[in-house]
């Protein structure tokens, strides 16, 4: 279909990473259902270093294929450089999402750095606030949906 | 495989509309309004177009408007009957809360104009009933406007009984038929219709053509003003290769209706049988007041669009009311309307048929559907917290 690139029907074709995880050292959970949209990231760190990822999506083509990507874009990398892989670079790997599905790459920016958060606190790991999406408002991208 | 089955989005033109079509374009392409011979060849095309489908519709030939599709007809009906009203000071229409776009956001338009709108609920099946409409109609009452089949879900409206009640309150009745022309018997006397739109794709003719009913002696007023053709009411030279393609296409079906009704029916129900054991799904709209095309599910755990893209790789052609595909923030206004909350509404899927499928491939759509929507449950955190028990099936 020409609505999405060849590299996002890849990642959704054939998600890489799918699934979930046994005792994940963090989990991230973000959107919800009423959005139709929900990212679920597992990770397993070891030596600072996102050793395994997985992940779960409940929602359409371009979701699906932004945390495909997402995962394959931290999995191995180092804490720090987790921090670093934000929505634009899934979009840019993915080689492009149609305007209205740009939140889908945000929700996986999102996913990730909150399953990190869940790690840091887990094991009482200091960091810096401002650099985490605040979940109160982790729908906010989803749609600004008002009841 | 590959197998269309949007055929409420729209359909594969018959040979026999393509045949009428051709020589409008080659041979007779004049202008019916030009005074040569040429022309006026093409002008009685337009007469014998104009007449056989006033047949159809059981009504007379000056009855007949040709528009650019549904859309078109909704909109120049609605504002007529608005400005028809306006000038005696009634300025309330009633409608119903699952109309087609054309209708509902005409009537925005006139409510930001001091109109009032009376949109009916169709409740969980899909349907209003007579005596709804009955209730609602107030003395400042100028139009009521209901669909006579949803393009969703199906649902076939009582069309005549709504027309009667009407005609005995004395309000302008007008019917979006776009999903029923060429699919169910429509006659505008029998069923009290005092305007009707219809459109020509929908039922294997061409593109861009439709048709706007209006009883004698309704005034119309024009969208597109210009030259005098259509009676004054609708300028623009006459399409004349789509209205003959139109009304080939129009009788053909009309002459097939029955037998394909049967057909039809026949498919549609062994497909919702089949998608029926998909456990935690559930047809939208009534089962058996339904077009005899119209299949409309929700799956609860998964979202449309994903499942009409994996259906797509193996060949089935659908769509879906969910929020992604529409391209809007939510699912589609229809499925809302009969009360399915956002979760669900997001999991639906529309295969709408024609009589060209076979029960071969209908078997292999159970199949597909059911496969699809068990790998995207599997790899879906939503359906992990409904198995569970984390969250409460909606759908049980």
């Amino acid at each position: 279909m020409a609505l999405y690139s060849e590299k996002v029907m890849d990642h959704f074709r054939n998600p890489r990473n799918i699934g979930s995880m046994e005792n994940a050292d963090g989990v991230g959970e973000v959107g919800n259902a009423k959005c139709g949209d929900i990212m679920k990231i597992y990770l397993k760190i070891d030596d600072d270093r996102v050793s395994d990822v997985k992940f779960e999506t409940f929602g359409c083509g371009s979701a699906i294929a932004a945390s495909s990507m997402a995962t394959e874009l931290i999995k191995g990398k180092k804490l720090d450089e987790v921090m670093s892989v934000t929505n634009k670079a899934v979009v840019e790997a993915l080689d492009g999402l149609p305007v209205h599905k740009i939140h889908c790459s945000v929700l996986a920016e999102e996913a990730i750095k909150v399953a990190l958060k869940d790690y840091y606190d887990k094991n009482g790991i200091d960091y810096d606030e401002t650099q985490f999406p605040n979940c109160a408002c982790c729908d906010h991208h989803c749609h600004d949906y008002e009841e | 495989m590959k197998i269309y089955v949007d055929n409420a989005a729209t359909t594969k033109m018959s040979k026999t509309a393509i045949e009428a079509m051709l020589p409008y374009m080659a041979e007779e392409y004049g202008n019916p309004s030009s005074l040569h011979s040429v022309g006026q060849r093409a002008n009685e095309a337009l007469t014998d177009a104009r007449e056989r489908i006033a047949k159809v519709l059981n009504c007379e030939p000056r009855e007949i408007t040709f528009t650019s599709g549904g859309s078109e007809a909704d909109n120049q009906a609605i504002m007529s009957a608005a400005w028809l009203g306006a000038r005696k000071g009634k300025k309330h229409i009633v409608s119903t809360a699952f109309e087609h776009h054309a209708v509902l956001h005409t009537l925005d338009k006139l409510a930001k104009d001091g109109f009032e709108i009376t949109l009916l609920d169709v409740h969980e099946n899909g349907l209003v009933t007579a005596e709804q409409v009955h209730e609602a109609i107030r003395p400042d009452t100028c139009l009521v406007t209901i669909m006579f089949a949803n393009n969703e879900i199906g649902t076939i409206q009582p069309i005549a009984e709504i027309g009667a009640v009407c005609r005995e309150k004395g309000v302008l009745f007008h019917t979006d038929a776009v999903q029923a022309a060429g699919h169910l018997h429509i006659d505008v006397k029998a069923q009290n219709i005092d305007m009707l739109s219809l459109s020509a794709h929908k039922f294997h003719g061409p593109k861009g053509i439709g048709v706007l009913y209006a009883r004698k002696g309704i005034f119309l007023m024009n969208l597109i003003e210009g030259g005098a053709q259509e009676r004054g009411k609708r300028a623009g030279t006459e399409n004349i290769p789509a209205i003959m393609g139109m009304a080939a296409a129009l009788e053909e079906a009309n002459a097939n209706l029955d037998a394909n009704t049967k057909k039809l029916i026949k498919l549609r129900d062994r497909l919702i049988a089949g998608l029926s054991k998909i456990p935690h799904s559930e047809l939208n709209g009534d089962g058996v007041k339904r077009l005899p095309n119209n299949v409309s599910f929700c799956f609860e755990g998964i979202e449309g669009e994903a499942m009409l893209l994996l259906l797509d790789d193996k060949g089935v052609y659908a769509s879906s009311g969910s929020a992604c595909t529409s391209g809007s923030l939510d699912p589609s206004h229809v499925l809302l309307a009969i009360g399915r909350v956002h979760d669900v509404a997001h999991g639906s899927l529309r295969l709408s048929l024609s009589e060209e499928n076979t029960e071969e491939e209908v078997d292999y759509i159970i199949q597909a559907v059911a496969e699809v929507v068990a790998y995207l449950r599997s790899i879906s955190p939503l359906w992990g917290d409904l198995l569970k028990g984390k969250r409460e099936f909606i759908l049980k």
